[in-house]
């Protein structure tokens, strides 16, 4: 599904990502570790065509990002807070992202009911805007508008980050499901080891723009990614 | 934080501060004069001391509307090792030197000097200064007291509007307590006292309720405003257009510095009477009659239009990341200013009063401005690389200002007072006028054209306004 070809990013003569080959095939659950600056927030920037590589190319379903639009059709993403619009209200937010995604009100409805639980109640109907809300609850917003439209490829950015403990057993409830028909593309970045080890079946470290390890997860990932981490 | 502004918006509160300053003094040095001048018959200071009682009224209604107490400042304070008495005597007394007192010293010293050297004994007006300073504090701390209850508002709104109905329709004469009550001060300065007393208690009740509320839960609260939703399925008519009309509804209504602009455009309908009433302009310069015209129906288009894109800076990465197509990003932008350039012009109809002719400038200038302006703001708009935070304050409020502001006025406004002005000296009037028109019915029949332009342009400098709109402050 994404094919990275010899992509490299360089600020001045800083490398910050140097990736020659990357493979995710379709309907894999893809984490993304590594500490900070190690090059993951750039990788999905350009994914999304946000920034230019220096060199290379990536294509998203055989379309080259940079070249054609049309990998937004299919590809939903939240990487983090300036994806909302602070003045919104949930809902007003959830019917734009639909309304743009080709939902109409009855399929947006039906949608969001199916984030009931994930929401907790702190969601929808409520009278605060996006920018009033607290970092845990603006990301459950970002998270679900990412899913909107049936999209292909989800990519989201340290999705657990500032979420509680239980939203985060739920959120890693909900990508296990969408990667369950092999349909969906899901590509996850993580600080933390053992929520990426549970919910992607492989996983890439990168470190300092390049790829280190590229990983088939199995039962003993998570200490093998915890002693290199540690070293 | 004051301290994050940028030195441009330093420089404009600056000017605004510096315009105040100056219209007190020139009062402060001058009035004594000019009411001797036009009423020779009566006593300056008391006309003075008749207005005053309004003056502080109005004043403390002022400060309700503008003025808060610095609280949030101590914040990072709160969990140091400094008494709680000490942080509460800092907020207030850091309060006093704020710039709702100090402009008050630009009237009153001056004015004093003056009385005294005119011959008023020094003592009775050192004595009436001292009460008039007693009251600005006084003013200030009661402020602070009434915490922003609306109730307390009401109240004072009544008092001064009744006070001058009464005062309007000589019903009772207030004036006469204004000044029997400031002249008090004058005669004699055991008077001062009464001030001095409300001072000192409005200062041990704001200290008494202060204490018990540096909490962060109370007064150390950043507020937040519930989220009140009106219905816009209206703008669903517009097909693809809708869901972008109604963010940019919201947009504007919901941000400070947005709705500043929004409700600025309908005082901007007033600016041509300045030029329409003198005489000087229709004979020697009847190119600046125009200048207004643009000004009449555009104030909406030129103030928004020029901070195209700037307004979604805050979430633009999502807008280039969805599946959006940028032309209607831009229609819906354009849509909306000429929208609001035409209910302008709606609304500028009584214009007619000055004569048709006036009113033909007025609508040349907003077909210009329909036609041609909005898809100039458009294409200028591209250019900027200045975000802006909505959640800033709206009122002299430069953020996002650059070179490129200042160089599209010059196309915006003078390529009409230039086709103007060459048609109205070698033809005639109607030719003047008719020109700008069809720049502005050329600008509409090949908007698609430009537009593509436009969007071209939008899209190839994508990279380079992401990046600059990612630089936060």
């Amino acid at each position: 599904m994404i094919q990275v070809k010899n992509i490299s990013k360089k600020y001045g003569s800083t490398e910050v990502l140097n990736i020659p080959s990357l493979d995710i095939p379709t309907g894999e659950s893809f984490g993304l570790v590594g500490n900070n600056g190690a090059g993951k927030t750039t990788l999905f920037n350009i994914l999304l065509d946000l920034i230019r590589p220096t060199t290379g190319s990536i294509e998203n379903n055989n379309i080259t990002v940079n070249r054609s639009e049309e990998w937004k059709t299919f590809t939903g993403s939240f990487i983090d807070e300036s994806f909302l619009i602070g003045y919104l209200t949930p809902n007003e937010y959830f019917d734009f992202i639909g309304e743009i995604r080709g939902m109409n009100p009855a399929d947006i409805k039906n949608f969001l009911s199916q984030f009931e639980e994930f929401f907790n109640g702190e969601i929808l109907g409520k009278k605060k805007f996006l920018r009033d809300l607290s970092k845990g609850n603006q990301k459950k917003v970002g998270i679900v508008a990412a899913l909107m439209g049936n999209p292909k490829v989800v990519i989201l950015d340290e999705p657990f980050a500032n979420l509680d403990p239980t939203t985060q057993i739920r959120l890693k409830n909900i990508i296990k499901k969408l990667t369950q028909e092999k349909e969906t593309t899901v590509l996850v970045s993580s600080h933390d080891l053992s929520h990426v080890t549970e919910v992607c079946e492989r996983i890439v470290v990168l470190e300092k723009g390049n790829v280190v390890k590229d990983i088939q997860t199995a039962p003993v990932t998570l200490q093998e990614l915890e002693s290199y981490f540690a070293s | 934080m004051f301290w994050q502004k940028s030195i441009a918006v330093n420089i404009l509160m600056g000017v605004f501060a510096l315009y105040f300053v100056i219209v007190f003094s020139f009062l402060g040095f001058q009035s004594f004069y000019i009411l001797k001048k036009e009423l020779p018959n009566q006593d300056p200071l008391k006309i003075v001391n008749g207005i005053l009682l309004f003056y502080v009224i109005g004043d403390l209604i002022f400060r309700y509307i503008m003025q808060k107490l610095p609280v949030m400042n101590v914040k990072p304070l709160l969990v140091l090792n400094i008494r709680k008495s000490k942080l509460v005597n800092y907020v207030l007394s850091k309060s006093i030197f704020s710039f709702f007192n100090v402009v008050g010293l630009f009237f009153y010293i001056p004015f004093s000097l003056i009385l005294i050297k005119e011959g008023y004994p020094a003592s009775n007006v050192l004595s009436w200064l001292t009460a008039m300073l007693l009251i600005i504090v006084t003013a200030n701390f009661l402020n602070f007291l009434t915490n922003k209850s609306n109730i307390a508002f009401g109240v004072l709104l009544v008092i001064l509007g009744s006070i001058i109905a009464l005062q309007q329709f000589d019903i009772y004469n207030f004036r006469q307590d204004s000044v029997a009550i400031f002249t008090s001060f004058y005669n004699n300065w055991l008077f001062v006292l009464v001030p001095a007393v409300v001072l000192v208690v409005s200062y041990y009740l704001n200290y008494k309720t202060l204490q018990t509320q540096l909490y962060l839960d109370d007064a150390v609260q950043v507020k937040t405003k519930e989220a009140t939703t009106a219905d816009l399925s209206f703008v669903d008519k517009l097909g693809d257009l809708a869901p972008f009309i109604k963010n940019d509804m919201r947009l504007i209504w919901r941000n400070k510095r947005t709705k500043t602009v929004f409700l600025m455009s309908f005082l901007m309908l007033f600016y041509a009477i300045i030029f329409f009433g003198n005489k000087t302009y229709e004979e020697k310069m009847p190119a600046f009659l125009i200048f207004a015209s643009l000004f009449v129906t555009g104030g909406f288009a030129i103030n928004f239009g020029q901070f195209i894109p700037a307004w979604d800076s805050e979430y633009y990465k999502m807008i280039m990341s969805q599946n959006i197509r940028y032309r209607k990003f831009l229609e819906s932008k354009w849509l909306l200013m000429c929208v609001m350039t035409f209910v302008l012009y709606v609304l500028s109809i009584p214009y007619i009063y000055y004569g048709i002719d006036k009113f033909l400038m007025i609508t040349a200038g907003a077909i210009f401005n329909i036609g041609f302006n909005t898809l100039f703001l458009l294409f200028a708009g591209s250019f900027n690389r200045k975000r802006i935070d909505l959640q800033a304050s709206g009122f002299g409020n430069t953020q996002g200002t650059s070179a490129t502001q200042f160089l599209i006025i010059l196309p915006l406004m003078g390529l009409p007072m230039l086709l103007f002005w060459v048609f109205n000296k070698f033809i005639g009037f109607n030719a003047g006028i008719i020109a700008i028109a069809a720049v502005g019915v050329l600008g509409l029949i090949l908007k698609d054209y430009l537009m593509n332009l436009i969007e071209k342009k939008y899209i190839k400098d994508k990279y380079a306004t992401i990046h600059a709109f990612n630089q936060k402050k």
